[in-house]
Order: structure tokens, then sequence, then C-alpha cells
């Protein structure tokens, strides 16, 4: 049995690409680490196209290693991963759909981002033309008795982002969920191309809203460690800062909107309260309420002052003082757990299977955190726990997020004692070369990962951004199964994946 | 629970006042606005958001919109569950081109009189994202545009102020 390392030895080195080894490997090897990926012994981190070549990230739970996979295809086809292993196959489509790489055996070869509207063909690979006409998307069949179907948006009826739901249910339960995404499909990748790092870093940041910290703190570290930058301590330490406030207005926002979602209003105002205390701190301390545009390549836009600091320290004091009484209403109201507890039961092997990051995989009992698993500074210094439950349902992811607020609160505490003095930002170097990075930065949501080429004038040739929800999203149309129509909501809204993240 | 109820009755409303209404955007409305739909407009307001492929965060803030300290249903403006109760579209994102047929559909879908009102720099000509393959560049290249509300994204209170300023010249 080959462990990961050895298969990346057995194939050809690329130079520059930091910090975990990237090989181009053959075929047999490639195929090779797809039985490896369906047997469970590996998780699929990302898949992703290029011109003319295929990747795949991997990682090796056990050996904690993590390492990229490279597979040149110069008539466009490869070994499909997908055939084999579930969690590949929307990746695989959307590689088809912007490159026109074709994996072979698929099961599925409908496309996935692309909708037949764009006017074009693979825009990332050759481009061809194509006609504006949409096509008729084929949705699985399910067959039995008194079936019916509801079809539901990709406009709903709240303020939600657009994708469509295809429910087959028999009477109220659920039978079958189908999903359909791509409506926020903006092309980021393409306007990647050619970007400078500054606005390369801006649309990084605009992948998806509520992790924008998240996704401008991972590409910068790409960039960060594919030109060998050294990060001023207090830069690092206050890119934590923001991602720990990012993290908590998320979980308390949603905390509430989930106990919403099961007509609980009374949590979901009170959470409101302190979700927007957090959004205007940090609109005051760093001029952005979502701190947007504050991590860039090299270290934070802005420093923070001591009168930021003590803002921040009062905000916490204060939810520390109020979140205690939440919690003790979302777990004494009977009519609430009604609702949460058993609903939405996402079953372990899958979340292993899919490497399921964030409270999603956490809530069923996959035990990994990016800032625990490969720590980036400071986390190595912080002490947090990483909150595990194996229930996995709506109750538990809810109780997740709970203890990850308390985590977060006890890692704004300890950065503002300890915030080290000096600059909070370097120069950024003129690439030497063409420079190669795979980093993975722990958002709210779970591990997001950033695979960067930088070219040789310094700009960005090629950069892929895969969010959480790739693998969170099939799961729920798992976890709902069985569930009443009515209870949907309750259960999409606990696993709160990004529409726009995924659609990029 | 009877415990965090009889705190929040005992403390002040955390609610605040309304944001002044910024000129410019009286402006923008009254050119956009008929005597005869003011009427009938009255001083209250239905939204049905569309996401037309934004990044999330001017969803963010329009929820925001809804909690103890901006409470925008006390001005009688509700986010509504259909286009067909709605008087306003309110629209973010930078228009993808797989969102455009179900915006053109919602659009149609809403009675007269309608007005449409972009959120955030994308809406308003793509923001960051224009000239990509996949979008139209903004709101106003599909659908004809009321009222521009920029910021990426505008805070909420930005968004009130506009709101305000729609149904100010509505009732005029």
């Amino acid at each position: 049995m080959p462990a990961l390392q050895d298969l990346i030895l057995a194939g050809n080195r690329v130079q520059h690409h930091v910090p975990v080894p990237r090989a181009v490997v053959a075929p047999e090897i490639w195929t090779s680490a797809t039985e490896r990926l369906a047997e469970d012994h590996w998780t699929l981190l990302d898949l992703w196209g290029d011109r003319g070549t295929v990747h795949m990230a991997l990682l090796d739970i056990k050996a904690r290693y993590r390492g990229v996979i490279s597979l040149e295809c110069p008539d466009g086809r490869f070994p499909s991963v997908g055939r084999v292993h579930p969690p590949a196959i929307r990746l695989e489509r959307a590689a088809a759909d912007l490159f026109g790489l074709l994996p072979q055996g698929a099961n599925d070869s409908r496309p996935w981002l692309d909708h037949g509207q764009w006017g074009l063909r693979s825009p990332l690979g050759d481009p061809m033309p194509a006609s504006s006409e949409s096509t008729r998307y084929r949705f699985l069949e399910s067959k039995g008795e008194n079936l019916h179907q509801v079809p539901v948006g990709p406009v709903h009826a709240g303020i939600i982002e657009p994708g469509h739901f295809r429910f087959t249910a028999s009477g109220e339960t659920i039978v079958r969920l189908e999903e359909r995404f791509g409506y926020t499909h903006k092309g980021i990748e393409a306007l990647m191309e050619g970007a400078t790092l500054d606005r390369a870093s801006k649309l990084a940041g605009r992948t998806s809203g509520d992790s924008t910290v998240a996704y401008a703190y991972a590409f910068a570290r790409a960039v960060d460690v594919a030109l060998g930058l050294e990060i001023p301590g207090r830069a690092a330490w206050l890119r934590v800062l923001m991602a720990e406030l990012e993290r908590l207005a998320n979980h308390l926002g949603d905390i509430g909107a989930i106990c919403n979602d099961a007509a609980f209003p009374l949590m979901h105002t009170h959470c409101g309260i302190l979700r927007e205390r957090v959004l205007r701190v940090c609109d005051g301390v760093f001029g952005h309420r979502m701190m947007r545009d504050q991590i860039i390549p090299g270290g934070v836009a802005n420093d923070v002052s001591a009168e930021g600091q003590k803002l921040i320290n009062s905000m916490v004091v204060e939810i520390r003082e109020r979140f205690p009484d939440l919690i003790d209403l979302y777990d004494n109201t009977a009519s609430l757990q009604d609702r949460t507890v058993g609903t939405g039961h996402l079953k372990a092997n899958l979340a292993k299977q899919f490497g399921a990051g964030g409270y999603i995989g956490r809530a069923s009992g996959r035990d990994f955190d990016s800032r625990r698993f490969f720590p980036y500074a400071p986390y190595d210094e912080l002490n947090f726990e990483v909150p595990l439950l194996q229930e996995g349902d709506v109750n538990a992811r809810v109780w997740v997020r709970i203890r990850e607020v308390e985590q977060s609160l006890s890692l704004i505490e300890q950065i503002l004692q300890r915030l080290p003095a000096g600059p909070h930002g370097v120069e950024i170097s003129q690439a030497n070369g063409p420079r190669e990075a795979s980093v993975l930065v722990e958002g709210f949501r779970g591990d997001i990962h950033v695979w960067i080429k930088i070219a040789e004038d310094g700009t960005i040739q090629r950069c892929h951004l895969r969010d959480p929800s790739w693998f969170q999203w099939p799961l729920l149309e798992a976890a709902i199964e069985g569930n009443i129509v009515a209870d949907f909501p309750l259960c999409n809204k606990s696993f709160n994946c990004s529409y726009s993240g995924h659609d990029l | 629970m009877r415990m965090l109820l009889l705190k929040s009755l005992l403390k002040s409303p955390l609610t605040e006042r309304p944001p002044e209404v910024s000129d410019a955007a009286v402006e923008e409305l009254a050119q956009a606005l008929h005597r005869a739909s003011r009427k009938k407009l009255g001083r209250s307001l239905s939204i049905r958001a569309i996401d037309a492929g934004s990044c999330n965060g001017c969803e963010l803030e329009m929820n925001a919109l809804s909690n103890a300290f901006y409470d925008i249903e006390r001005f009688g403006i509700h986010f509504v569950a259909s286009p067909r109760h709605a008087d306003v579209l309110m629209i973010t994102g930078p228009v993808t081109k797989n969102m455009c047929d179900a915006m053109q559909k919602t659009y149609d879908a809403a009675p007269h009189p309608k007005w449409v009102v972009a959120i955030g720099d994308c809406a308003q000509n793509g923001g960051c994202f224009a000239g990509s393959y996949a979008v139209m560049d903004g709101v106003s290249k599909v659908l004809p545009v009321d009222l521009h509300i920029p910021g990426c994204p505008p805070r909420p209170i930005e968004i009130l102020r506009g709101m305000l300023s729609l149904l100010e010249s509505a009732s005029k």
C-alpha cells in the first residue's frame, strides 16, 4: 500500500511549488490515487483544470500529509475520478465546462456551471463560440408510486442566493433532492488570469462575501508562501484577529437564523443584535463592517490602534456576558429542540468520504480543522479547542457553532493580550521565475483551498479557489432524505453552504 | 426564556433614529416617479430581493436591515416572498448571464407600478467582475433602474437612507 508521499515521489516533482509538493504523474499513478480515494484511505481536497492539465489535491489524514498530483492530458481527456469517488463528480463537471477537459468513464456528463448562456464554450481552455440557446437540463429520475415534484428557485422566497432545488416527495416526505447551481457564476478564475496581485486579491475577497476575510487571507497566504515573504508577527496576528471576528459574526448570525427557520424568532433577534455589535466594531476598527480588502499579500492593509483594540475588547466582554443566556434559551426551549434534534441527519461515513469541512464535518464526527491540522502562524501559539460531535443532526451543527463562538471569543482575547508590536506588512518582491503555491485556510464554513501560479512578471497566471461548499452541498442532498419538505429551510440553514463561493 | 423577555422589556429599545434622506437619491427618484403612482403607493413599500449573482455581501446587509437596530418594518418597508406582491425589486450582483432569464421573469411577474433598486457596486456596472464572459456588467444593461445605492456592500444605513428617499418622493 503506497503512501501518498511515495506516490508523489514517483512522479516528476514540479519546482517552486510550495509549501507542499506537486508532481506530474503518469496515468497509472493517477488511477491508483483514484482507487485509494475510493477505498477511503485518502481525502480529496480539490480537483481542478488548467490548460491541458488536470490537478488533484490529496490529503492523507493519518500521515498528516497533503500534496498535489497533476496529469497532463493534451487530448483533453483524463480518467474520471468521480466514476469511483463521488465527491469529485461536480468538480469534474466544472472542469469540463470551464476547460473542456473530459473525464473518461464519468457517470454524469451533464454540464454544471455552464447553462448555455455564455455565448462560448470552455472559456478557460480553448474558447469556442456557442449559440446562447438554453438547453433543457435533465434532472435525475425518481420512480415510485404517487411521487410529486416541487421545483424551488433560483429566485427564493427570502433574501438568499440563487440556486435551484428539485424535490421529489411522497406526501410530505422528501424522497430525493437534486440541486442545480451555477446561477452566480461570474467567471472569477478567468478574471484572475493576468491580474495584478492587488486586483487578484480583491477578486479573491469577493468570491463569497460572508467569507471575504477568509478568502483574502487564503489568497494572501498563497502569495506569501509562493514568493517566500516573511510576514511580520503583528501582521500575522492581525490576520487571525480578523479571521476570528469573521467566524464570530457568521456563527452568531447563523445560530439565530437557524432558530428563525424553526419559527423561533426570539433567538434570531438576540443573536442578530450580537452579530450587529461585531460588525459595528469591525467598521469602527477596520473601516469596513466585513473587513473587506483588509488582508493583502505581505500583511494587512491597516494597523489596529490601541483604541481599536479596546473597542474589540469591550465587544467581547459584552458577548461573553450575554451569550450564555442565549445558549440557555436554545437548550431549554422544548419546542425548538423538537425541530432541531434528529432533523437533517448526516452520516459520519459520508462526512468522511466527502471530506466535509467546518461545522458540517465536525458535527458528524470528522475531526478536521486546518487551523489545527496544518497550523499556520500564529494558531500554533494560541490555545483553542476544536469542538467535535457525533450526532450529525441540525442540533449538533448548532452546538458545534455555539462552542466555536466561545473558542473564537477566547482566541480574540488571547490575540488582544499578546499582539506583538512592529510593522503590519512587508514590501512585495518581484517574482523571480514562475512560482506556485497550494494553501488551506480555515474559514467559518470550513477549509478553503487556494492554488496559484504566479508568472515571471509577478501577475497571476492561474488561480483556483475551492470553497468548502463543494463537498458540503452534495451532502445536503443526502441529509434531507426522509425529512419533510417543511424542514428543508432548517436543514439548509444548518448547512449554510455558499452559492457564490461554489459557482465562482 | 421569561427572564430574557423580562430583561428586554426593562431595557430601552436598541432601534435607532432614521437617517437623513440623501438629496442626490431624492433627485434621482423624483425623476423616476410619476405623480399618479405616488398616490397608489401610499406610505408602504414591498420589496422583492433578487440576487443576480452577488458575492452574498449585499444580502448580509439587506438581512441586517431587519435587526433590532434598523428595524426596517417600522417604516412600512418589508421584504415579501413573491414578486407578485412587490413594489420594488431590489437587485444585487453584476447580473450573471446564468441569472438573466430568472431576473427578467421575476421583473415581469411584479405588477405595475414597480421600481428597480440596484444595490452595490456590481449591480451598478459589474464592479470588479465587469468584462467577464459570464456577466452583463450591471442591472441597467437588462432592466430600467430607478435608484442605485453604491457600496461594496453598502452599509445597512445607506440602503435604509435610499429606501426612505424612495418612500418620501413616492408619498409627496
